[in-house]
């Protein structure tokens, strides 16, 4: 019987990669291909003519031919990089299609002028605003991330401490409950006229609009998960001497935190469209304001700079929060990849 | 599948308990409950009386539903009863408490705790978790799980997880054992082997058993006495010694008599 679960326990770690066909010898055909691609955009930017002023354009064409040029031996010397060769082998296809994308959006914005120039702005441009704008760039990141840092964490701890509240005290629950249904879905972006001239400054009202945004699904989750905790837990640890304390703190907390970590999720997705909300309309800096100074002025490469650094901080913060999740929970199965 | 001879570090707790910690004393007096389903009361104990030696293992059986595991949880501490009374050692039961220890149909095995985390539970939650590491070492070794102590619930099989909720009761050295159904979700064999082991866990420690089982065959197995329990609300129907040596055998001629007079007493055709 223990041999037979033994091996069963094991049976999860058998290489997934025996599926592939190991093939040593055989080119890498995609990481050539991504080289390829990178070379090609680096030729088309370089020799093609363009219609306007673009300074940036010289180290695109050298950056994307640095890149190609990199990738050659790279993809050749794959199957002996270890574990950055086998990352590399996985993602040249994306490698590849990226540059593609880049070709094809320098062809009909720079090169052919097939979009209307100063809504769409060619790739060098994009590269000028990273290269010559990012100090007020850098700027706005770190004042975004101290706002959404500052609401984010007040909104989840007060979340986290009312869920549990309601979720293990009747009394909290009877007068909470309905202050949560009737406030909870308003959206927190509704408060804002009110946040603005109630708090002191602009920076404490965003500050509470986040946390707001982010206290309300932390709440109903923790709350929900709490509440669902299996009884017959309880009833094994009151039975094991287990004081009241000890059946919020060691049980009743451990086994909602699954449902504490969606919460923390929608939270964290909610925060991110308050603060770009907030930043626009009242703080003085931020990714958000520099969105609305860069379409005030027409200066439509920074929005695009400033969008892509947005996704990328958004991206980053959810995939640090999985990542959280993942080392809290490991005892959990079947957990969502991010 | 379990042998006696084989070196039991449960020797080695036995010695460090106090001498007196044995089975409880465990009475039962004119015991009735009912449910409350939806403003009506549903009776499912009639007057239950029943008192059990320090040190005995009785078993009680009766049809699924009516009401053994109800009066498992009213002797455990989780409820009080509506009316009569239940002592232990002639203390009056009004809460739950680590001597009288429930081992549950479902191993309720704590998922986010290992296996040592879930044993560990009762020490931790009595304040103790630190001071005895080396007991919940020796339960490990007792239900033969040593070898998996660092692993979580969901990698162990059903057999191996309801070995992790006895460990998880007999850490705490009860001196009253309350097993509700402890076997029924296990298949044929694994249920021989788990009989065997409580049967020997039992012999070694020398706790009070209560086991609530509708197998006949495993109450004759494992038990002294099985008290028969009537449809609901339960009243007891018969109260029957089983006066044969361990191991016994299921053949044993008296036992299959037995199993015979008890299922006439529940209205089976044998």
């Amino acid at each position: 019987m223990r041999n037979l679960t033994g091996s069963a326990l094991f049976a999860g770690a058998l290489p997934r990669a025996a599926s592939l066909p190991d093939l040593p010898r055989a080119l890498p055909w995609s990481g050539l291909a991504a080289a390829a691609a990178w070379l090609a955009l680096a030729g088309a930017t370089l020799a093609l003519p363009e219609s306007g002023d673009f300074p940036r354009t010289g180290s695109l064409a050298t950056g994307a031919g640095l890149l190609g040029l990199a990738l050659l031996p790279a993809s050749l010397l794959a199957s002996r990089l270890g574990r950055a060769g086998a990352r590399l082998r996985h993602g040249s296809p994306w490698v590849a299609a990226l540059a593609l994308g880049l070709l094809a959006w320098e062809l009909v914005t720079a090169k052919f002028e097939l979009l209307p120039m100063p809504f769409f702005p060619p790739p060098q441009a994009i590269l000028e605003v990273f290269l010559d704008d990012w100090p007020k760039l850098g700027g706005s990141i770190l004042n975004s991330l101290k706002l959404l840092a500052g609401g984010y964490a007040i909104g989840a701890a007060l979340g986290f401490a009312l869920g549990v509240a309601i979720g293990s005290s009747r009394a909290v629950g009877y007068w909470a409950h309905p202050v949560l249904r009737f406030v909870g879905p308003l959206p927190a972006t509704a408060w804002l006229p009110l946040a603005f001239f109630v708090f002191p400054s602009s920076w404490s009202a965003s500050t509470f609009l986040v946390a707001l945004a982010t206290g309300f699904p932390v709440t109903v989750l923790t709350w929900s998960g709490v509440a669902g905790v299996n009884k017959a837990y309880f009833d094994v640890a009151r039975t094991l001497g287990a004081s009241p304390a000890f059946l919020v703190l060691r049980v009743a907390i451990p086994a909602a935190l699954p449902h504490v970590f969606v919460g923390l999720f929608m939270g964290l997705g909610g925060s991110f469209a308050v603060l770009v909300v907030a930043e626009m309309l009242g703080v003085k800096s931020g990714l958000g304001w520099y969105l609305q100074w860069a379409q005030g002025w027409a200066a439509y490469a920074n929005m695009y700079a400033a969008l892509i650094v947005m996704a990328l901080m958004c991206s980053g913060l959810i995939t640090l929060l999985f990542r959280l999740r993942d080392r809290v929970l490991s005892w959990q199965k079947g957990l969502v990849q991010w | 599948m379990v042998t006696a001879t084989q070196e039991r570090p449960a020797a080695r707790i036995a010695n460090a308990a106090p001498a007196g910690a044995i089975g409880a004393r465990l009475t039962i007096e004119a015991v009735s409950h009912a449910f409350d389903i939806r403003g009506a009361a549903l009776p499912v104990l009639d007057r239950v009386g029943l008192a059990v030696e320090p040190g005995g293992f009785v078993a009680l059986l009766g049809p699924s539903g009516c009401g053994k595991s109800t009066l498992l949880r009213l002797i455990a501490g989780l409820e009080p009863p509506d009316e009569g009374r239940i002592a232990v050692d002639g203390r009056r039961v009004d809460g739950p408490d680590p001597s009288r220890l429930l081992v549950f149909q479902d191993p309720t095995l704590y998922p986010w705790r290992t296996v040592r985390g879930n044993v560990a539970l009762g020490l931790e939650a009595q304040g103790v978790g630190s001071r005895r590491a080396a007991r919940i070492e020796a339960a490990l070794r007792l239900v033969a799980l040593d070898g998996f102590a660092d692993v979580y619930p969901h990698q162990l099989s059903g057999g191996m997880a309801q070995r992790a909720a006895l460990a998880r009761a007999l850490v705490n050295e009860p001196r009253l054992l309350l097993l509700d159904e402890p076997l029924g979700k296990l298949d044929a064999l694994t249920r021989l082997a788990m009989q065997a082991e409580i049967l020997h866990l039992w012999q070694e420690k020398r706790f009070t058993a209560l086991l609530v089982t509708h197998d006949v065959e495993e109450a004759l197995v494992l038990a002294e006495r099985v008290i028969v329990l009537g449809d609901r609300p339960a009243a007891i129907r018969a109260d029957i010694r089983v006066d044969r040596p361990y191991p016994r055998h299921r053949d044993d001629p008296e036992l299959v008599r037995l199993r015979r007079e008890i299922l006439g007493i529940l209205g089976q055709p044998t």
